[in-house]
């Protein structure tokens, strides 16, 4: 996105670290509500109020931190990776950044369709951005199946690469992100 | 997005051994393994006899087979609409906006129970009334009754079991009485609520039967205090036992097509009668009636002034979902209440996908 650099500079800003373990960490916590409350008949009403606007919030963040990232100066990637590797781990990020973009707009599509009102909490309800009909809630809401696994399959091979990296190859791949300061080697 | 520039200082560290470098790879393996195990296992992957919503909604299938675009379950149905007109003495019960003095439009959808949408029309089969409320300010309260006093089943498992019960047999075409016998033999509670049901005459129609919302409720007034209640559409319409005789001709549709004439007549009136539940009574299972002379608020009159046939009214695409509520309502902890949302959820994503048949009621049959 941006090759603007700091020769010195061996991690992400702080706030791009930190935006990424507070994403991390909410898409994981929506990917585990998502998958739980389909399948559950006890908990799905209380489930489904904390997906809503967990989701919204996601939408939110990832436009602030795609911002954030476009105007930032990036760490180079590792000597060890070779070019097969860095256009992996770019169209990856890529990929991330879309689904994580498109995932609540399904959502918040998928829930117009269907004329369910959307709140997100107490009488704070967001407006419908789709027409009233079931054939396309029927076809987002499937969209919205597979956005998340696909989603869930791009969240463990970033996870596997980054953990490939750092104990195997041991090129400090995680010190990029790390939210602890790392010092420069 | 373009790659970023190669980093200049490297760390170089000693290599690992083919043992040490074999032990990460195995953990890097055990940590992603655990992670997507803890995904199948949130998905209900991992217990495949758990009743799920899509299991339920595959019982509904399986026994009543697969009527394309229709709800799997209270498939026959007309779409009404009209207006909700609140004299404001649900007010001390809950601050839901409902319940302010005042007018809100409602659209509805008056149903017979079962997955047939061309079943005959019986005053013995279970009606059903789904009621959507638009409130003034973009809220919505929606809520499914039927006209039983009871339900007969205490938890979704109880109403399942019944279901599978209930499949006819493919030799003589109805349900195997021993298999109704074990279920009723395993669940008393059934017993139970059908002495209470027998108990209670089916009123001659749609017009002049009365709605329960059978699952308790939590009703939260402007001071925070949270009382349990259930309510009931009470018709202005006097009550007439039915009659039991098949109709004349074998009309199929003759229920519906007497609501038909009685819109056209004039409008049809309910009180919404709000019963507050008091300390002790049984909030978690809705085959269990409270007892006589709870507190009864009339909060106001609902008029039903317009109706539709299933395939040109927009009821037919909403879900009458019993846990969109609005502030000032909440669930009870009742099993049966929790699970309809998802098993309703589920029926209506499988149905909005598919294409749509002609219902039993004909758009000149609601016209004329």
């Amino acid at each position: 996105m941006n090759t603007r650099m700091t020769a010195e500079r061996q991690q992400f800003t702080v706030s791009m670290r930190l935006l990424h373990w507070l994403m991390a960490a909410m898409v994981l916590t929506m990917l585990g509500i998502g998958v739980a409350m389909v399948s559950s008949l006890a908990s799905y009403h209380g489930l489904l109020s904390m997906h809503r606007p967990l989701g919204i919030l996601i939408l939110l963040l990832v436009v602030i931190r795609y911002m954030n990232r476009r105007f930032s100066s990036l760490p180079p990637f590792p000597a060890t990776m070779s070019s097969r590797e860095r256009l992996a781990a770019s169209a990856s990020e890529l990929l991330l950044y879309t689904l994580l973009f498109v995932q609540p707009l399904v959502g918040w599509g998928m829930l117009s369709a269907a004329r369910y009102p959307i709140v997100l909490y107490g009488s704070l309800h967001l407006f419908p951005i789709l027409p009233h009909s079931d054939m396309l809630y029927a076809v987002l809401r499937k969209t919205h199946t597979v956005l998340a696994y696909l989603l869930f399959l791009t969240f463990i091979a970033h996870f596997g690469a980054v953990l490939f990296h750092t104990l195997i190859v041991r090129d400090g791949m995680l010190d990029r992100m790390a939210p602890w300061r790392v010092r420069a080697g | 997005m373009p790659s970023e520039p190669t980093r200049s200082t490297e760390k170089q560290s000693a290599p690992l051994t083919r043992r040490s470098r074999l032990g990460r790879l195995a953990g890097i393996g055990v940590v992603l393994l655990s992670v997507a195990g803890a995904f199948l296992y949130l998905g209900g992957w991992l217990t495949p006899h758990a009743l799920t919503p899509a299991r339920f909604v595959d019982a509904f299938e399986r026994v009543n087979g697969i009527h394309s675009g229709f709800r799997r379950n209270h498939a026959k149905g007309v779409g009404v609409s009209g207006f909700f007109e609140s004299n404001g003495q649900g007010t001390r019960l809950s601050k839901a906006v409902v319940f302010r003095t005042g007018r809100v439009p409602v659209i509805g959808r008056f149903s017979f129970g079962g997955s047939n949408p061309y079943v005959a029309d019986a005053p013995g089969t279970i009606r059903g009334f789904g009621l959507l409320f638009w409130l003034p300010d973009g809220e919505e309260w929606r809520t499914a009754m039927i006209n039983l006093p009871v339900f007969p089943f205490s938890t979704p498992q109880g109403f399942y079991d019944n279901l599978v019960a209930s499949q006819p047999d493919p030799t003589t075409g109805k349900p195997d009485p021993g298999k109704m016998a074990a279920l009723l033999a395993r669940h008393p509670e059934t017993v139970e609520a059908m002495k209470i049901i027998k108990s209670h005459p089916a009123s001659s129609g749609f017009d002049n039967a009365t709605y329960n919302s059978l699952n308790a409720f939590r009703f939260i007034d402007a001071g925070g205090k949270s009382i349990f209640v259930r309510w009931s559409m009470v018709p202005v319409q006097p009550f007439v036992a039915a009659n039991t005789a098949p109709p004349a001709q074998g009309d199929k549709n003759y229920l519906f097509d007497a609501l038909i004439a009685s819109v056209h007549e004039r409008p049809l009136q309910w009180h919404l009668v709000i019963t507050v539940g008091q300390p002790g009574d049984v909030t978690g299972n809705p085959s269990i009636p409270w007892p006589d002379g709870r507190e009864q608020v009339d909060v106001g009159i609902l008029t039903l002034d317009s109706i539709d046939s299933d395939d040109t009214s927009p009821a037919r695409d909403i879900n009458f979902d019993p846990l969109i509520l609005p502030v000032g309502m909440a669930p009870s902890d009742d099993p049966v209440l929790n699970a309809r949302s998802p098993v309703y959820s589920q029926s209506f994503t499988r149905r909005a996908g598919e294409a749509k048949t002609p219902g039993a009621i004909t758009p000149p049959e609601v016209r004329k």
